[in-house]
């Protein structure tokens, strides 16, 4: 499908505790982001809660679909597509999404859009990036997710590994909670292990098998609270910075050197970086170094394009537009929606 | 004036236009299917059938609740969104009020119940006056017995419809046993009703913001209750 010069997206995202909506045109110019966070409500329950999430969505969509409209000085009248997120992420949420993507889509007159979340995340480095090339690796790494994608073209990924238990983030949620350090833990934790010393401790990585692609970090999890169990029973005094230095360094060892080698072996120069996690500083440096090494280039959206936001689900949109991959308006909320 | 209604309260979807007094068109389906699959469709549908365009509606009209919260969202982002984009008025209808102008000329009470879970219905009572419902109680979430004393208080024969009469109708022939309930056809929620009491509404200004609807929930979530009385417990402790 062609689309004319300056076609402009209004995108929405609201798979889990971000409200967001976007205007994007041509597929990298971001007109507007603006993202409405329910971290301060859900905080006092330690993590989000799908039923108070889909309420606040609701509460906040349409005033957030005007704020983007109105940052991005452009009227309804002059959009041309609409995308949203359909899945995966909390069916609630996302219905309120959907529901509101249908209904504007239909009442303008102009295409749906359908985007996958993770594509979401990986095509927030055509963001930072618009002319990137692909084929590339793309390291997902969120509070849902932890995979290794070969991204050979548009809309075409080859998943070579992922998680088999806990997902990198939600590795450093639970972390965070059992060091007291509270929601959301990421970068609460990641602020905590600046101040200690990576290699206090020293906590199992999880290999796998030699070949494999592949993430666990159950283990990990695991010798971290037995680690804080075992201080507890003992009356010991527990460094917090040290263990979460020590702990994210395990993390960030295995995700990194999975990742480079896949990008030797595959004989892709570029790594692109995507998802929540991939705003953690020591992991886009341990990443940058360790690549520089081999001759490859590392490619990391901003800060803001790596936690949900509509802008990253614009992009992906055009692209998917481009290719003809419209929806319909039985379009439905998929919380466990696969990749391809 | 033309007005959509729209309900999604319960399994049944159902979307309608009326114009001033006649009802244009109604689709309803009463099938366990997503709605979030079928409304947009549905309307679709019934806007192209009778020629219209959403630029010949004067008013959207959505049953805001209460109802299965999944389903008032999904209704409310819809009709929010359809007002939003066309710069109409929004008219949030209660769901009950809707279910109970399915019996006009009923005597006695009119008690329109949906299955709340939890051993709970949402309902109001109701008497219908000549030309229309007046309702005599709040809207609520409350247990059958709770419910019985109610009806028992204000007198007089009861007749009950909505989803709660299949899953409680024996429990509510124990409590209230001259108890009459409305037939299958007239127990469902209709658009056609919250297209005509919404029309109504707007001839009487009450129209509500489509930026800041929201759903008559009565319920709040679970994790707020059990937060408050975790605090409550600390605190008494």
């Amino acid at each position: 499908m062609k689309a004319k010069k300056g076609f402009t997206i209004l995108a929405l995202e609201s798979s889990c505790d971000e409200t967001s909506a976007a205007v994007v045109v041509d597929g990298t110019e971001v007109k507007s982001n603006v993202i409405s966070s329910q971290i301060n409500t859900h905080q006092k329950f330690g993590g989000v809660v799908p039923e108070i999430a889909s309420r606040k969505h609701l509460e906040n969509i349409t005033p957030v679909v005007e704020k983007a409209l109105r940052q991005g000085n452009v009227t309804l009248e002059e959009l041309n597509a609409i995308a949203v997120t359909y899945g995966p992420g909390l069916v609630g949420a996302l219905l309120v999404g959907v529901s509101t993507a249908k209904a504007m889509a239909y009442a303008l007159n102009i295409p749906l859009i359908g985007v996958h979340h993770l594509a979401g995340h990986i095509y927030a480095n055509f963001l930072v990036c618009p002319n990137l090339k692909l084929p590339v690796i793309c390291l997902v790494v969120s509070g849902g997710h932890t995979s290794l994608i070969l991204w050979k073209d548009h809309g075409d990924y080859e998943m070579l590994g992922s998680t088999r238990d806990d997902a990198a983030g939600e590795a450093f949620d639970k972390i965070a909670r059992a060091l007291g350090l509270g929601y959301p833990g990421g970068p609460l934790l990641e602020k905590e292990a600046l101040k200690g010393d990576p290699q206090a401790i020293v906590f199992p990585r999880a290999w796998l098998e030699e070949e494999s692609f592949d993430f666990s970090f159950s283990g990990l999890k695991s010798s971290v609270l037995n680690y804080l169990n075992r201080a507890k029973q003992m009356d010991e005094e527990v460094n917090i910075p040290d263990v979460a230095a020590s702990f994210q360094e395990a993390v960030v060892d295995v995700l990194v050197t999975k990742t480079v080698k896949a990008a030797v072996e595959k004989g892709i120069d570029t790594i692109t970086l995507a998802g929540g996690v991939a705003a953690n500083q020591y992991l886009r440096q341990r990443l940058l170094a360790d690549a520089k090494r081999h001759g490859i280039k590392i490619i990391c959206p901003q800060l803001i394009y790596c936690t949900d936001n509509a802008a990253m689900i614009g992009c992906a949109g055009y692209f998917q537009y481009l290719q003809g991959k419209t929806s319909d308006l039985n379009l439905n909320a998929i919380p466990n929606l696969a990749l391809y | 004036m033309r007005v959509i209604g729209l309900d999604s309260a319960t399994q049944v979807a159902s979307v309608a236009v009326v114009e001033d007094d006649k009802l244009l068109a109604e689709l309803t389906f009463n099938m366990k299917k997503n709605h979030s699959e079928r409304l947009m469709p549905m309307l679709a549908l019934m806007l192209e059938e009778i020629n219209l365009t959403l630029d010949d509606i004067t008013g959207f009209a959505v049953a805001v609740g209460p109802g299965s919260f999944t389903g008032l969202r999904i209704g409310l982002a819809t009709m929010k969104s359809l007002a939003y984009v066309k710069d109409k008025p929004i008219l949030a209808v209660p769901t009950l009020d809707g279910l109970a102008a399915n019996l006009e000329g009923c005597q006695g009470i009119i008690c329109p119940i949906l299955n709340a879970r939890r051993n709970e219905v949402y309902t109001a009572l109701y008497r219908w006056t000549g030309n229309g419902h007046r309702r005599l109680t709040k809207y609520m979430a409350t247990g059958l017995a709770t419910l019985a004393k109610i009806i028992a208080n204000e007198g007089g024969e009861v007749t009950f419809l909505g989803d709660g009469v299949p899953v409680y109708r024996e429990a509510l022939e124990d409590l209230i046993p001259q108890a009459r309930f409305a037939t299958s056809g007239n127990s469902i929620c209709r658009a056609a009703h919250i297209a005509r009491l919404g029309l109504d509404m707007l001839k009487e200004g009450q129209v509500s913001d489509y930026f800041s609807l929201e759903p008559l929930y009565i319920r709040e979530s679970e994790a707020e209750v059990k937060w408050r009385e975790k605090q409550q417990n600390g605190q008494s402790i």
